[in-house]
């Protein structure tokens, strides 16, 4: 079983440090990098589906060159291998750009499945996974709370999460699955992981690597742009009650009154 | 001329989704601005039902019928038709939900017409080009953002605005598939409906929620007393869902689901972060907590320093009273 994980490095969401630059693009410099968060939990399946059936997973990130570090997070909690497709043209790339560059690095690989995290936590769109299923042609199974890939028919069953409960979509792999936090707790890197990332192979792979021109991807070739930034409008003091129960429920039902809730 | 295509998501019973009558309302009124044209597309086995109630919205409603889809995951295929009936527009806009269903589409979409994507708006309006506003870094920001070139596919956030209807309904046009599909199909082999699955919380105008505070699937029962006391759905703290009291559908935040309620009824939840991104643009924030230094005091309303079963209980009784 060869299963790819997609994994952005994003603005570590927990240091809040993170603003757009002068040029409304991302300041990669304000804020220190982590593994996207959902990225983890779709990390952590994989994992789990190789010890299983045996296999190997390699991680694909667009980035800049200096991913390498936060990738290395990712390999100490058991990934094999990391994929990194970097190059200055790629700065700015939008939604279809990334799509199109993971789509051309995932032609050179070999693999099951593909995993990509439910979203990013600075991009929050979580189109990504469908777009590049889309340009491969695989078989694009989403919001899934179980996987279950069956190696002897080449199949694999997901159940995905709906409003009402689940339906259990079913496809042929190699085929792309979207993961949600219902798999599992990510593991911690143990420091023999942790040791053994350090050797373990990161491939860095240029656009002219993949057989793509930098005019047509990047910041050159967006599809959207910023137009402007600001901060959303603070929302009003706080109300503190402190008192008896009865007291404190009469002040929720006199504002739900007020504002024509009740 | 700018078109506005209104991709309409049909629900399981065949009706169409709330959340597609809110994104058609907001491309009427986008087309009016525009001096353009606002027309809908429903594509699905039977997309009878759906697309003549999207036509209370929209003046008109192209409805593809693809018997093929019966069976199969949704998006996939209704992309596949969705972008032959955009065919050669390559300028239209393209309107959907944020939700679920809608994310997958719009990434499909995507790749199929070579449209960008802006994800996730809570508003959008036109000053001689489509400028829509979406929240970034966890809401610390508001962006505008547009297309570069023509064409292009936003999602819309639930409860962004009212639907309203319009004063006489648009008409419904029927076609059927476009071709052989190109993309693989999905088969859906089981469906299955949880027992006491909640209302969607992405489209709820109430919700309470409750938190790690809460103590276990039992104390959740006050919550959903309070829920249906105030006609709202029932939300959750990831630190609540993963101690398995309540299914992920209901969790909100960064790696739940982001919501706009009217009304937000916090019950001992500490507001960390990864929670208030998911809810800090509700409209009003009530809390009950017993530490009046939680982050949540920081961005309630009101907050209620407290027990939150004692308090909760009050106001139960509270709220009965003035009913009954």
């Amino acid at each position: 079983m060869h299963i790819v994980v997609l994994t952005k490095p994003v603005p570590d969401p927990a240091a809040a440090a993170e603003r757009l630059g002068s040029d409304l693009r991302l300041d990669r410099a304000a804020s220190p990098t982590v593994v996207n968060g959902n990225d983890e939990y779709a990390l952590e399946a994989a994992l789990k589906l190789v010890e299983a059936h045996g296999g190997e997973v390699t991680l694909l990130t667009m980035a800049p060159p200096n991913a390498s570090d936060t990738m290395r997070k990712a390999l100490a909690m058991g990934a094999t291998r990391g994929v990194l497709v970097t190059d200055p043209a790629l700065a700015g790339s939008c939604v279809r750009s990334t799509d199109e560059v993971l789509a051309a690095a995932l032609r050179e690989l070999t693999f099951d499945l593909v995993f990509s995290g439910f979203d990013t936590s600075d991009g929050n769109a979580g189109v990504v996974g469908a777009a590049t299923a889309a340009r491969l042609g695989l078989p694009y199974l989403s919001n899934a709370a179980k996987i279950e890939p069956d190696p002897d028919t080449g199949r694999v069953r997901v159940r995905r999460i709906t409003p009402t409960g689940y339906d259990v979509l079913e496809a042929p792999m190699p085929a792309l699955v979207v993961c949600t936090q219902v798999l599992g707790e990510p593991r911690y890197p143990s420091l023999k992981g942790i040791m053994s990332a350090r050797s373990k192979e990161i491939v860095s792979r240029s656009l002219a690597d993949l057989g793509l021109d930098g005019a047509g991807v990047g910041g050159a070739a967006a599809t959207t742009e910023v137009l402007d930034s600001r901060k959303p409008p603070a929302r009003g003091e706080t109300t503190v009650v402190r008192g008896s129960a009865e007291e404190g429920a009469a002040e929720i039902v006199a504002l739900l009154a007020s504002r024509r809730l009740i | 001329m700018p078109r506005f295509w209104v991709v309409g998501e049909p629900n399981a019973d065949g009706s169409i989704s709330k959340l597609s009558t809110e994104v058609a309302t907001l491309a009427r009124s986008l087309a009016e601005a525009a001096g353009g044209e606002a027309v809908g597309v429903v594509v699905a086995a039977e997309p009878g039902r759906a697309a003549s109630e999207l036509a209370a919205y929209l003046p008109r409603v192209i409805a593809v019928a693809d018997p093929a889809i019966a069976g199969h995951a949704w998006s996939v295929p209704a992309a596949e038709g969705v972008a032959a009936v955009l065919g050669p527009d390559a300028d239209g806009l393209v309107l959907l939900g944020a939700g679920p269903d809608g994310r997958d589409l719009a990434g499909t979409l995507a790749a199929l017409t070579g449209r960008g994507v802006l994800a996730n708006a809570t508003a959008i309006g036109w000053d001689g080009r489509l400028v829509v506003e979406m929240g970034a870094f966890g809401g610390k920001l508001t962006t505008s953002s547009g297309f570069t070139g023509p064409g292009g596919i936003v999602t819309i956030r639930p409860n962004m605005i009212t639907a309203e209807p319009l004063a006489n309904p648009g008409t419904v046009e029927d076609r059927g598939p476009a071709g052989d599909p190109t993309l693989p199909r999905v088969a859906v082999v089981e469906q299955v409906e949880e027992a006491g699955a909640a209302a969607p919380i992405e489209e709820a105008r109430i919700i309470v929620a409750g938190g790690r505070g809460v103590g276990g699937p039992d104390g959740f029962e006050l919550v959903r007393e309070l829920a249906v006391e105030l006609g709202g759905a029932v939300g959750a703290t990831r630190a609540a869902v993963d101690s398995g009291w309540i299914p992920y559908s209901q969790q909100i935040g960064q790696t739940g689901k982001i919501v706009k309620p009217n009304l937000y009824l916090a019950l001992g939840i500490s507001g960390a972060i990864q929670h208030k991104v998911g809810m800090q643009t509700a409209e009003t924030i009530i809390a009950v907590n017993r530490d009046p230094d939680a982050p949540i005091a920081e961005f309630a309303d009101l907050l209620v320093v407290g027990d939150l079963f004692e308090v909760g209980r009050a106001l139960l009784v509270a709220l009965r009273g003035r009913s009954g």
